[in-house]
This record gives structure tokens, sequence and C-alpha cells, in this order.
């Protein structure tokens, strides 16, 4: 089987507002694929709906080739969930915490006890073992969520936002513990904020107000039409003191956006305008570059938003 | 039947857990109730006694003073002092020193001795009804029981009433109050904690994780119900023996049947917490909610009031007041030693209302989970 999940236009609506529309999107086995867009844009909403929580108003999706709207019961035997809020009992020791998600997930005995050592193995919290959870620190109690989301082996895994938080030493470890896991062939099904681990994802899907607006590995996105409007040209401007210039850079004629990275700005300016853009910034170094993953977003985005106006 | 209810087992060994590891939660849990049991037990007495009382005796006579004996006598009036005029008698009332006033006119022994009437003032506070009806009913005796000692002077009634007060001889209130204390105190402790816990993890995020595993809302329901019926049980069995203990109340029937008979209204009070837990997003939410349903518990249930006094809507809404079954459960069996065939109705009751309850909380927690 090829694919590990599939939506296929599916449409989610509480009462009069749909919260998600038309999605249709295909992760094949193995992959990471990451899940991005604004607050409220749907994310948890899509991740309830392939789990079998909530029945797709419209259209429908596969998990492991199950239906999400006839096989919830067993969808969720074979799926793995860990959210930002980790869903750890604070006051059960990290050994406990194991124990009872394995007690949820049917696992008993021998069996029980040969995953649970070797969950522990993976994600090196046995040190912490009899700990109380609420004793551990952020990047350990991820990893203690982690451990019990996937206690049953599962093949494919949502992480709703798991790295909030999480200082960046803790979200590397995290990483290269998904990286090992989808080695195995686990599928993981990643929401994030963080543009560095949206460009870690093999496929990278953004959702803007309810819809699938951009799809595709990040290369391709950032060859994305949408994000490179024809007749402009994306730059970078190395100058000095990048922050009193970019209130005036903003209101040159010609320059879309413009945003400071570091000692850098970088700017969407129509071609036409540029030799006047150079004439105007004397003091300034002006290259074409490729965007970032987060300049795709925002043109996207600002794109979405002018076209709906 | 295992799809049904499975996460049970584990549920309830993670909730027992909990409670052993809140030492703090468990002590006050279990020891307010306690306390409360001892503060109303000990507070709540309805006979009346010794209500305090003035006289203006204008007459000044051996036989006015003989009436005013006649009513110390009683044991319900507590003569506290003379008024000095029929003005002062009333401004004694006002303030709340004395709750009845008597005046004996000029004329009382001089109307007697002439064979007319005599007319004698009862001046009652109504502020308190239940003390008002008692001097009112107690002071006619008295005049009855003094009009008798005048026409029958052989002292032979010709009809006398002897009463023969049936299961509580000695009408003390603490056996009336105390049982029916026992059903309000258990329903606050177990509603509270059942729908706490359950509160708890939806606040610390764990609910949204344990929707996500195939844990049956049945299984996870009962299984946090087991634990805290357990506990509950245990409180009831401490309880029950303060109340026997302490405050004498003797239990006519069978201990076995009255623990027995109250597994419904733990079902129903467990129930009833989930329900409450469905609705509420936040731990003080929960609270106010468990709480708002102590009031109609307490002056609905028949715990206080008659339930035959009451107008017809009330009637009806006491009638779906779980505690007011399991009061005449208690009531029944410490009373009067009611046994099974006297209390299988209530019982029934009891155990649909909890099954109800069980599945509304368990259809509640399914649709929550899709949002």
């Amino acid at each position: 089987m090829a694919e590990a999940i599939t939506a296929d236009r599916l449409t989610i609506r509480f009462g009069s507002f749909t919260a998600v529309n038309d999605v249709s999107f295909a992760v094949p086995a193995g992959e990471i694929f990451g899940f991005l867009g604004p607050n409220g844009s749907g994310k948890t909403t899509i991740i309830r709906a392939l789990c079998g929580l909530l029945r797709p108003s419209e259209g429908g999706g596969t998990i492991l080739g199950m239906d999400i709207r006839k096989d919830a019961p067993e969808i969720k035997r074979h799926v793995g969930y860990m959210s930002q809020k980790f869903g750890l009992y604070e006051d059960l020791t990290v050994g406990e915490n194991i124990a009872f998600y394995a007690g949820v997930y049917g696992i008993r005995g021998a069996a029980a006890e040969a995953r649970k050592r070797e969950v522990l193995e993976l994600t090196g919290i046995e040190h912490y073992l009899d700990r109380r959870a609420a004793q551990l620190s952020g990047g350990w109690k991820q990893r203690l969520a982690l451990a019990c989301a996937i206690i049953h082996s599962p093949q494919v895994v949502f992480l709703d936002e798991p790295t909030a938080g999480i200082d960046p030493v803790a979200r590397r470890a995290l990483w290269d513990l998904l990286f090992r896991l989808s080695g195995e062939g686990v599928t993981f099904f990643v929401t994030t904020h963080y543009m560095d681990e949206a460009e870690r994802c093999g496929r990278v899907g953004y959702i803007y107000m309810s819809r699938l607006v951009a799809l595709g590995t990040v290369p391709e996105l950032q060859r994305l039409p949408l994000a490179n409007p024809p007749g402009t040209t994306r730059v970078q401007i190395a100058i000095a003191n990048p922050s009193t210039v970019l209130e005036s850079l903003r209101r040159m004629p010609g320059v879309r956006e413009a945003t400071i990275f570091g000692q850098f700005i970088h700017a969407l300016v129509d071609s036409d305008q540029l030799p006047a853009l150079k004439a105007g910034l004397p003091q300034g170094q002006i290259e074409p570059i490729t965007p970032s993953l987060e300049d795709v977003f925002v043109t996207l985005t600002t794109r979405i938003m002018e076209t709906a106006q | 039947m295992k799809i049904l209810f499975r996460g049970l087992v584990p549920i309830c060994r993670k909730e027992a857990l909990h409670i052993v590891r809140d030492p703090g939660t468990l002590f006050f849990a279990l020891l307010i109730p306690m306390l409360q049991l001892f503060l109303f037990g000990f507070a709540v007495d309805t006979n009346i006694r010794q209500i305090a009382t003035v006289v203006l005796d204008e007459s000044h006579t051996q036989e006015s003073r003989q009436l005013i004996q006649r009513f110390a006598a009683s044991d319900v009036f507590a003569i506290k002092g003379e008024a000095g005029s029929r003005d002062g008698l009333y401004d004694v009332i006002r303030s709340g020193k004395a709750r009845v006033g008597i005046r004996i006119p000029y004329d009382y022994a001089r109307q007697l001795q002439n064979g007319g009437t005599a007319t004698v003032l009862v001046l009652v506070d109504g502020s308190d009804s239940t003390v008002a009806a008692q001097a009112v009913s107690t002071s006619t005796g008295v005049a009855l029981q003094q009009s008798l000692a005048q026409v029958l002077p052989t002292g032979n009634m010709p009809v006398e009433v002897r009463p023969a007060v049936l299961y509580n001889p000695s009408t003390r209130s603490a056996n009336f109050f105390v049982p029916g204390l026992v059903g309000i105190l258990l329903q606050v402790m177990t509603i509270l904690l059942i729908a706490l816990s359950l509160v708890r993890e939806r606040e610390h995020g764990t609910l949204e994780q344990l929707i996500m595993t195939p844990v049956a809302p049945l299984g996870l329901m009962l299984g946090k119900m087991i634990p805290y019926g357990v506990m509950a049980f245990a409180e009831l069995c401490a309880i029950l023996l303060v109340m026997r203990v302490v405050f004498l109340v003797p239990i006519h029937g069978s201990i076995l049947m009255l623990l027995l008979l109250s597994l419904p209204f733990l079902l129903t009070v467990l129930g009833l917490g989930l329900v409450i837990s469905t609705r509420a997003r936040t731990q003080a939410e929960a609270f106010q909610l468990a709480m708002g349903t102590i009031l109609p518990s307490v002056f609905l249930s028949g715990y206080i009031f008659l339930i035959e006094n009451m107008p017809p809507f009330f009637r009806a809404v006491s009638s779906i007041i779980p505690t007011t079954y399991y009061i005449r459960i208690l009531r029944g069996i410490i009373l009067r030693g009611a046994g099974f065939t006297d209390l299988w109705r209530e019982a029934t009751v009891l155990t649909v209302m909890g099954c109800a309850a069980i599945l509304l909380a368990a259809r509640q927690f399914v649709k929550q989970g899709a949002q």
C-alpha cells in the first residue's frame, strides 16, 4: 500500500461555518508530511476527521486504506496522536504513563513489557522511569508524550504542533527521532508554525481560510507561480541599518513586499522597477534570490486576500 | 461487550493512582462530609422548646399566677419576665427579646368566679412560622386544660387520647434528620469528586488524547465511576457508623439491605457527576454546577419539608430528584425497619435514573469529542 493518508475533497462544516473546504492530498507511507497554516485555519479539524472523530460533511479520506467514515474504531488502533498539550498525567510517573497508554491500547503482559522497553530505549527516557511527569522538563515531557503516542506501534502518527514552546536542542532531538521512525516506515503528519521544521518535511501543505492553497516539496513551493508573480523579482538587499530603510523602501513604486531578515531586506519588486530601485538605493547591494518558505506563504496569503476582496 | 467497555481496567487503575497520589484531596473529601454531619446533626432540632415569653399580669390574683405557672410548666414557654404596660408587651416582641407575650386582664379572676369567659391575650411573633404554630397550639392547650379543671373539679376526663408514636417514640429530631443528611452529604461528595476528575482531564488536555485512543465512552465513564464509587461507599459506611454511635440513631432494618439499596443511589449521583462534567469546561464551572444540585435536594426531597404539602408543581419536581427516593430508602430502613418489598420501587427508579444519566453522559461525550 503506497498511500498511508489520503483526503479526497474533504469538507467539514459546523453549522454555517466551513472549517475545511474541499481539501485533497495523499501522503505516501514513510513520509513526513508538514501541515502549515494560521491558527483556526482548520489544521486540527482535518486531523480529527482523519482519525474518524468527525464525520466529513462532504468528501472523505482513508488511513492505511481504511475509510474514515466507516472504520473509525479500527483507525484509532493504528494511529498515534500527540498534541501540543502532550496528554500526560502529571501526577503519574513516566513508567505509569506509558503503562496506562499500553493498557488503553489493549497491550498486556509480556508484549506490553517488551514494547515499553522498546519505546524507553528509543526515546532515551529510561533514566526517568520513576519520575513524575510533572517533574520533567519540556523536552523530556515531549519525548514521554511521543513514547505514549507510539506505544501501540502505529504506522501513522499525527503530531499537532508538537514542538510549541520547546527549546531548539529538544526540537532537534525530536526531529531526529521522527526521521529514525520514518525510516522504519512510520508516516508522520505534523502541523507546525516553524518554517525550519516545515523545511525538514518531505512535502508541505499550506492551509489558509479552510482551503489547501499550496502543496508540494519545499523547492516546488519556492517555484510556485502564485508566490512568484510574473513580472516580479524577489531580491535580497544588503544594506547598513536595514530597519531605518524599510519604511521608505515600502513606499517606493513597484515594491510589493519588504521585510527584514537579519542584516538583509527581502523584497518582492516589479521587475521593470528594479533599475529605479537600484538607483534609489545606491548604498545597497541588490541581488535576486529564491524565496524562503516564509516568503512563499506570506505572498500566497496576501494574494488570496487581494483576490477575495 | 468487551468493545463497549474498552479501556475500563486501565482507566480504573489510573484513577486509583490519582486518588492515592493526592492524599490532601482524599482526606478532605472524606473528612468534610464527616464534619458537616457533626455540625448539622447537632445543630438541627425542630422540636420547639423554651420560647422566650413575657407576661403582663394585670389581675395579680392567685388564679392568674396559677395560669402563668401552667404556661411555664409546658416546657414550650420560658417566662423571661414581666412587661410594665400593654405597649411594653408589643415593644418586647418587636425588639425580638421575646416571641410570645401573655396579657392576663384585670378582671380574669372575677370572670372565672362568676362563670363568665375570662379572655387571655396571647401575642405571638409570626416571623418564624413553626415557632408561632407551636406557641398557638400549646397556649390553646393550656387554656383548654385550665377550663376543664374549672368545670370538672373531680379531675376525671371523659375522653382521653393516648398517642403512641411508632418508630421514633421520643420524636427526636436527630432520628428524622440525620438519615436524610446521610443522603445529602453522600451526594455532594460523590458528584463533586467525579465531575472534577473528568473536567481536570479536559483542562489538562489528557481528554483530547484519550478520545484519540480506542477507549470506549462507557469504558471511560465506568472506569472513573468504580474508584469513586468505592470511595463513596466507604464514606457511607463511616457516616452510618457515626450516625449510630454518636447520634444514637437506631437502625431498625437490615444494615446489609441499607448498604445494598444505597448502590442505586451511588450509581445515580455518579452518573449525575458525569453529566455535569460533560457540561463544564473548567473545574470552577463544575464546582458551581455540582453546588447547584444541593439546594433542590435539600428543600424538595422531603429532607426538610413534607412533599405532601408542596404545590403540585414542586411535588413533580421532587419526584425527579434522586435524593427524594434515597431519603425514603434511608428513613424506611433506619426508622421503620422497612425491607426490600417496601422499597424496591425506589431502588428501581434510582437504577433507571442512574443508567440514563450514564448513557446521556456517554452520548454527550462522543458528541463533544467531535468538536
